[in-house]
């Protein structure tokens, strides 16, 4: 089972090395939309650094959504989503190492690149951390309630919009609680219940998100 | 003995279908009188409140609306996944008549929210904890029915719906309390919808009577909705031809 489910993974990296510029837009993309607002608000230092941790958390969000409709769907066009179903393993494996391989590529990048973008907005230092700190925690809660949506939608024509309305609704609570632990750093409190509360976001979604997408992909196939 | 009762009678579309059509004006009714009861208590019964002048009026339907609009989506989502535990069929036809009036009660709190604020608080929209969630339940509901109206194949859309309903009905508290504790955390907003004064009795029955004549009218639009949901899908049933050649 675990042979099976470091396949998956060690698969969709090696496919997204093949193609490396898939992985390099999403990354683009976040950087691109957190650079826009100073342009549209203004160089208030002071401003910016008040609104710099939901500027941050949004562009991440919106960013993670692009990268959602790749998770499935070149397998299910050629087929090899089908050969998973018939697998002897269970299908929510497969899929969790779907959903690991997607995260390292599309969600554990915007981690590392967002101390970079704090920084151009003037965060401190434990702020810039909360940060990366949050994204790290909050980032896979994405992409497994995002892979929920991406089954539910393959081969759908209107996908592409389809994902982020059905997903974004329900990621507020990972907003709210990923930009707090960084606003409430900033002004000086603690970051921890923020920080537990989107662990105990995380928890339920990894134990129970790939399966809920494996029944969204076993929809989707009948 | 007791096995002579047929309970599953009416989950097969043919024997819902005629009795639907039967119910609805019952309830369509029941919805007009209430609706004219729950008007006239709030309208000239109901004293002016003390605070807010004559502008509070409008909550006997907004209270209402918000009600059903948290009701109507649980209820969607359990008949949602009803249809997707038992495959039955009318089930899941249920749940997707049901979402646009869902989504409709949640607009009309929203709107009527909005109007009771401009008056009371000076403004038409505030980042209030309530009028977030509605929001993002309003944003839940649209979800749930353009999912749908995206997939061709019905039974796909009924089961690829019933998922979502599922995984939105255990978001929503969830939701719910993130956007309270953001609310408050915040402190943004000056207003507090939490804090209000004790309401007179008169005031209290005139927005239970309104619940009510919303919730029949809830019915009502959910079986003729659902109705017209079996003829599509049945179009091409023996007994549904009936009607539809009935028809003009």
């Amino acid at each position: 089972m675990f042979s099976a489910l470091r396949c998956v993974v060690a698969r969709d990296l090696l496919v997204v090395m093949r193609n490396k510029s898939d992985a390099a837009n999403t990354l683009f993309f976040f950087a691109v939309v957190v650079s826009l607002f100073p342009l549209g608000i203004g160089p208030e230092t002071a401003l910016l650094r008040a609104i710099a941790p939901g500027v941050v958390w949004v562009a991440a969000l919106l960013a993670s959504m692009l990268a959602l409709a790749r998770m499935f769907a070149a397998d299910f066009t050629d087929g090899t989503l089908e050969q998973m179903v018939l697998a002897p393993q269970p299908l929510g494996v497969l899929v969790a190492g779907k959903v690991f391989a997607h995260w390292l590529v599309s969600g554990f990048p915007l981690v590392l690149m967002a101390p970079l973008l704090g920084l151009q907005f003037g965060l401190e230092g434990d702020a810039v951390l909360m940060l990366v700190v949050s994204l790290l925690l909050g980032t896979p809660v994405l992409s497994l309630l995002g892979a929920v949506a991406a089954a539910l939608t393959l081969g759908l024509r209107a996908s592409g919009v389809l994902v982020p309305l059905i997903v974004l609704p329900l990621c507020v609570p990972v907003l709210i609680f990923g930009a707090g632990a960084v606003d409430a750093v900033a002004s000086g409190l603690a970051a921890g219940p923020h920080l537990s509360l989107l662990a105990a976001y995380l928890l339920p979604s990894v134990v129970f998100g790939p399966w809920v997408a494996s029944i969204a992909i076993r929809i989707a196939l009948e | 003995m007791s096995s002579s009762i047929n309970w599953f009678k009416y989950s097969s579309p043919p024997a819902f279908y005629p009795l639907a059509g039967l119910m609805a004006p019952w309830f369509l009714a029941l919805a007009a009188v209430l609706t004219a009861a729950g008007f006239y208590i709030g309208f000239f019964v109901a004293p002016t409140d003390a605070q807010q002048g004559e502008a509070y009026r409008i909550i006997y339907i907004h209270v209402a609306a918000a009600w059903m609009s948290m009701f109507l989506y649980v209820m969607m989502a359990f008949w949602a996944g009803f249809g997707l535990a038992f495959n039955t069929r009318l089930s899941s036809m249920m749940a997707s008549a049901i979402a646009p009036t869902g989504a409709l009660m949640t607009f009309i709190a929203l709107w009527t929210g909005s109007f009771w604020g401009k008056p009371t608080w000076g403004t038409w929209w505030v980042w209030d904890a309530r009028l977030t969630s509605e929001l993002i339940l309003l944003f839940l509901y649209l979800g749930f029915i353009s999912l749908q109206a995206a997939i061709d194949d019905p039974r796909r859309a009924d089961k690829a719906g019933a998922v979502l309903a599922l995984v939105g009905v255990v978001n929503v508290p969830i939701i719910y309390f993130s956007v309270q504790w953001w609310n408050t955390l915040h402190q943004g907003a000056s207003v507090s919808l939490t804090k209000s004064p004790s309401m007179a009795a008169t005031m209290l029955t005139g927005m239970l009577i309104f619940a009510l004549a919303l919730w029949m009218y809830s019915i009502a639009a959910v079986l003729m909705r659902v109705r017209s949901i079996i003829l599509e899908r049945e179009r091409h049933s023996e007994w549904a031809r009936k009607f539809t050649e009935a028809a003009p």
